[in-house]
């Protein structure tokens, strides 16, 4: 056992991450059945997820593209032969106590996830696995219940999991390349990545070691972690668990660990029965897995741009920010109304000023979603468009876009219903600047006299007088030449 | 005329002269009638029989299409799964279970107009070659009720000897059809893996479990496999490949067939002299029928048997761990889960089952995994190159079948390798993959004795069409009575 030498300042954290994501395929990993969340409780079972005797299993092909899909957005090689195992354990969420998983040759290995930072955390592998049941303990834990109920309906669920290389330092890496993962798969469609519903689940590996080592320190396993917040906060609390161990020189035992959420701490999970030789081999009763060349570029092409091509297109050509971009990006839909509104509107910048601002606040003020509001984006292109032109106010703008969003109604009714539209008469602007030039001649000498800040003032009395309805490049425009 | 096969029966019936009702009924008697001394059946279905047989008679008189086997009283070992009808293997375990669906062969069995009798004793999940490691009781040989009847397959082999039905369905993963099909004097067919699904069939070793006929002649063998073959979307190891009409490919002489024979298995067989005369004549009969005798070799076929208990089992104990009483079958408590696992399956499973999952569970384990497993199956790989070479010289292999006559209950029992040996010929075509079958050769000590026919992959056809020609010439099947004997339609 390596043993952590030093001060705790001097210890670095090391995290590699077990990810496991639920595939939106239509029916089950090896059977016919329906794949869905929240059905009464075995409702969706039949002879072969329940393992009865004599049934057999044939492999999901589109759970297959699935992951080979994933594995190329994440840029992994995919293997073009690959195999099922059977992972043998008696547990009894498992109706054939072993689960049909990958072993040696996993459908692919490599790729990476690249963090905000630009960060690459490096992959293991990504395989493809049947889901498990789901225990329901009559007391707190197997062993000591009275009874256990079993819901079979997961249970050869589709699931892949995504391992990582040790090359995660902190807590909030480890929340970042889970939101990068969450959207690359919600981005492909292989998932819903729910991690509250249980389609992305994760474990973290977790090990300390003096800061330069190149050898890693004793691993803990940590499970039960039900968000994005309690696995940042979970590694967290053990980085500082291990540190505390090095400092009152204990030894750091290799075990797995559980991730209490009320109390903020992990407790040792280690049991004879985690304690397994899962005595894996080929399952005889499926074929290997020979994908073409011609199929996997097929499945290429079909992939749709990715967050990151994405981000990068969106500071190169529209000039946004990488920030911008990012918050754009995190969901495809989200970022597929905004380049929607950037088309029709030919001012991705205001689109993008428009989409993080008052759309997303109306939106959530309502309790919307950009999927369950009326707006379309041509109509957030034509409010835009209204106020380029000079139709209405930016200020103006801001009282139409509840109507446009929440009620589906185009801007230019709800501009003339309520008579928003600017005047950009001449001679009606120009009346209200003289107006306001004679009403506030202190304002003027103040002006006059050097204070840049009396314009702006002044800006805002011809505006009050013509009731926002003044074309405010035309008042500028107007009170400087008559300054001047 | 006699009826005492399938097609004879279905011939009688598309002329009118008999019922599918009648021809069960028939059958029905014969079991009742030497059930006590066979002690074959599990499960006889009397009900479910006859109202099938009344469903195919109604679609008779209505004009429609006689399957190929419409209306022929067949029996099913009790491995397959069967709608509604209890489904034990041979095993405690599942006592009571009734499964929700049937083995695919058994409905495309039935979708023939196949009429399905009963369920036949076993080897406690077909680990065996004599039948009495069922955990209900031990079936006999109808040649001599103090003799085995061999196994897995010992009580459809049985029946079928005994002249009961014409046609029942086994299992073979090692010899599971052919040592009881040479021990009751009758056709057994273990096919290429993949020509049959193994759907609704409870597994033993996955990698070489194959369903297949027990008839008492060639021509039913040949319907029969031609009624269960051929792809099945229920099972990935099934293969896509067309199934011809085998009885088309039966012949009468063997004139151009080049036939096999294995120069490693008749120096195994040479030491016991009538056995060795037996399979001499065998040969000796081939070759009058037209056919050339070369010399083959499988050299790898000595190391069958050592690799053949490690595959087996080590499928065995993970396709054995789902019998844990949770969901169905027996359930015996303890005080926790895990208490319950290891009690249910202490109660449920006999010896032989237990010496195999802990055998299996060894050869999987960690540190013994590649030099157990993995090495098995490479001899496995070296094993079909064997098969290929010798097929490069021959159109068939012929070869024993077994290395004895039946012998006496509880006389090997006691020996598990003895009785393992008891596979010696048949396991390299179970490791092979290729297709292999039994026909009576002629008797030892009064006793039957099968001649082993064996064919590259998929070329069952060519397998059936020696078999035919073989059994026409010689009739060993016609030539004794059995002393259990339902034949003629007389219950014995």
């Amino acid at each position: 056992m390596s043993k952590v030498i030093g001060a705790p300042a001097d210890t670095e954290a090391v995290i590699g991450l077990e990810v496991h994501v639920e595939l939106l395929t239509a029916s089950k990993m090896f059977c016919g059945c329906r794949n869905a969340f929240g059905a009464p409780p075995n409702t969706l079972v039949c002879p072969v997820c329940l393992g009865m005797p004599g049934s057999l299993p044939v492999a999901n092909a589109k759970a297959v593209e699935y992951l080979c899909k994933a594995g190329m957005a994440l840029g992994c090689t995919i293997a073009e032969y690959s195999k099922f195992d059977r992972k043998n354990y008696f547990y009894p969420d498992m109706p054939k106590n072993y689960q049909i998983s990958q072993y040696d040759m996993p459908l692919t290995t490599g790729g990476s996830v690249t963090l905000p930072s630009g960060k690459r955390v490096n992959l293991t592998r990504i395989h493809l696995e049947e889901d498990t049941g789901k225990n329901v303990h009559a007391g707190e834990s197997i062993a000591r219940s009275a009874y256990t109920l079993v819901d079979y309906n997961r249970a050869g669920v589709p699931l892949m999991e995504i391992v990582s290389e040790p090359e995660i330092s902190s807590a909030r890496e480890a929340e970042e390349y889970l939101a990068e993962l969450k959207a690359v798969m919600s981005y492909i469609g292989v998932s819903d990545v729910k991690m509250h519903e249980g389609s992305l689940r994760c474990d973290a590996n977790v090990s300390i070691r003096p800061a330069g080592a190149r050898e890693l320190g004793t691993k803990v396993e940590i499970k039960n972690l039900n968000s994005f917040r309690s696995v940042g906060r979970a590694i967290e609390y053990e980085i500082e668990r291990m540190r505390a161990c090095v400092r009152e020189g204990e030894r750091i035992v290799q075990e797995t660990r559980g991730w209490d959420e009320g109390s903020g701490t992990t407790h040792s999970m280690r049991s004879k029965e985690l304690a397994h030789d899962y005595r894996y081999f080929p399952d005889p009763d499926l074929v290997p897995l020979e994908l073409g060349r011609a199929l996997l570029s097929r499945w290429r092409t079909e992939l749709p741009e990715l967050p990151a091509a994405k981000r990068t297109r969106y500071v190169r050509d529209f000039g946004l920010s990488e920030y911008d971009a990012g918050v754009l990006t995190s969901e495809r839909s989200d970022a597929d109304f905004f380049e929607a509104v950037a088309a029709a509107s030919g001012n991705p910048k205001q689109a993008a000023n428009w989409m993080m601002g008052d759309v997303r606040k109306v939106l959530d003020r309502a309790e919307m979603t950009l999927a369950s509001a009326r707006g379309r984006p041509e109509q957030v292109a034509a409010l835009i468009t209204l106020v380029a032109n000079g139709t209405i106010s930016g200020k103006a703008a801001k009282e139409v876009i509840e109507s446009v969003m929440i009620d589906g109604r185009q801007p230019a009714d709800v501009v003339a219903e309520r008579g928003l539209a600017q005047t950009s008469d001449a001679g009606a602007v120009a009346a209200f600047v003289d107006q306001a030039l004679h009403a506030n001649a202190d304002s003027v000498a103040s002006y006059k006299a050097g204070k840049e800040k009396a314009f702006e003032f002044l800006v805002g009395q011809v505006m009050k007088l013509s009731r926002g309805k003044a074309n405010v490049e035309m008042v500028r425009g107007l009170l400087k030449e008559r300054l001047g | 005329m006699t009826m005492n096969t399938g097609h004879e029966i279905r011939e009688a019936i598309a002329r009118g002269e008999v019922s599918a009702v009648e021809a069960t009924e028939t059958a029905l008697a014969a079991i009742a009638a030497t059930e006590r001394r066979l002690q074959a059946y599990l499960q006889v279905t009397p009900e479910r029989a006859l109202a099938r047989a009344k469903e195919i008679d109604a679609a008779i008189a209505r004009g429609q299409d006689l399957g190929l086997l419409a209306g022929v009283p067949v029996a099913v070992k009790d491995l397959f799964c069967t709608q509604g009808v209890r489904t034990t293997a041979g095993s405690k375990i599942l006592e009571n279970f009734v499964p929700p669906y049937s083995a695919t062969v058994v409905r495309r069995l039935e979708a023939q107009g196949a009429i399905i009798v009963g369920k036949t004793n076993m080897d406690e999940f077909a680990m065996g070659s004599s039948c009495e490691n069922s955990a209900f009781k031990a079936t006999r040989n109808p040649w001599s009720t103090e003799d085995v009847p061999g196994g897995s397959s010992g009580g459809s082999a049985a029946t079928v000897g005994a002249r009961c039905v014409p046609i029942a369905l086994g299992t073979d993963t090692g010899g599971s059809i052919r040592e009881p099909a040479s021990f009751c004097g009758v056709v057994g067919v273990k096919p290429t893996y993949g020509r049959v699904s193994r759907y609704g069939i409870v597994a033993f070793a996955s990698s070489l479990d194959q369903a297949g006929p027990m008839t008492v002649d060639v021509r039913d063998s040949a319907d029969a496999l031609e009624a269960i073959a051929g792809f099945d979307p229920m099972d990935s190891t099934s293969a896509n490949v067309d199934v011809p009409h085998y009885a088309a490919q039966l012949r009468n002489d063997l004139k151009g067939i080049r036939v096999g024979i294995v120069s490693e298995f008749e120096e195994s067989i040479a030491p016991d002299a009538a056995m060795h005369a037996l399979y001499k004549r065998a040969y000796e009969d081939l070759r009058a029928l037209g056919a050339e005798l070369v010399d083959v070799s499988l050299p790898h076929s000595k190391y069958g048997l050592a690799t053949y208990y490690l595959i087996a089992p080590a499928e065995a104990s993970s396709n054995l761990a789902r019998y844990d009483g949770a969901r169905y079958g027996l359930r015996v408590d303890g005080p926790d889960v895990f208490s319950m696992f290891d009690e249910t399956r202490a109660a449920g499973f006999g010896p032989e089952v237990k010496r195999r999952i802990i055998l299996g569970t060894y050869a999987l384990s960690s540190g013994y995994y590649d030099a157990y497993y993995v090495r098995a199956q490479k001899v496995r790989t070296l094993m079909k190159k064997d098969f290929d070479e010798a097929f490069a010289r021959c159109d068939v292999i012929a070869c024993p079948a077994v290395s004895c006559p039946p012998f006496q209950l509880g006389a090997k029992s006691q020996d598990p390798v003895a009785m393992y040996l008891m596979d010696f010929f048949t396991i390299p075509m179970s490791l092979a993959g290729v297709p292999a079958m039994s026909v009576p050769a002629g008797y030892v000590d009064d006793l039957p004795v099968g001649l082993q026919l064996v064919a590259p992959a998929f070329e069952e056809g060519r397998m059936f069409g020696v078999a035919h020609a073989y059994e026409q010439a010689t009739r060993h099947a016609w030539a004794r009575t059995p002393i259990v004997y339902a034949g003629d339609g007389h219950a014995a």
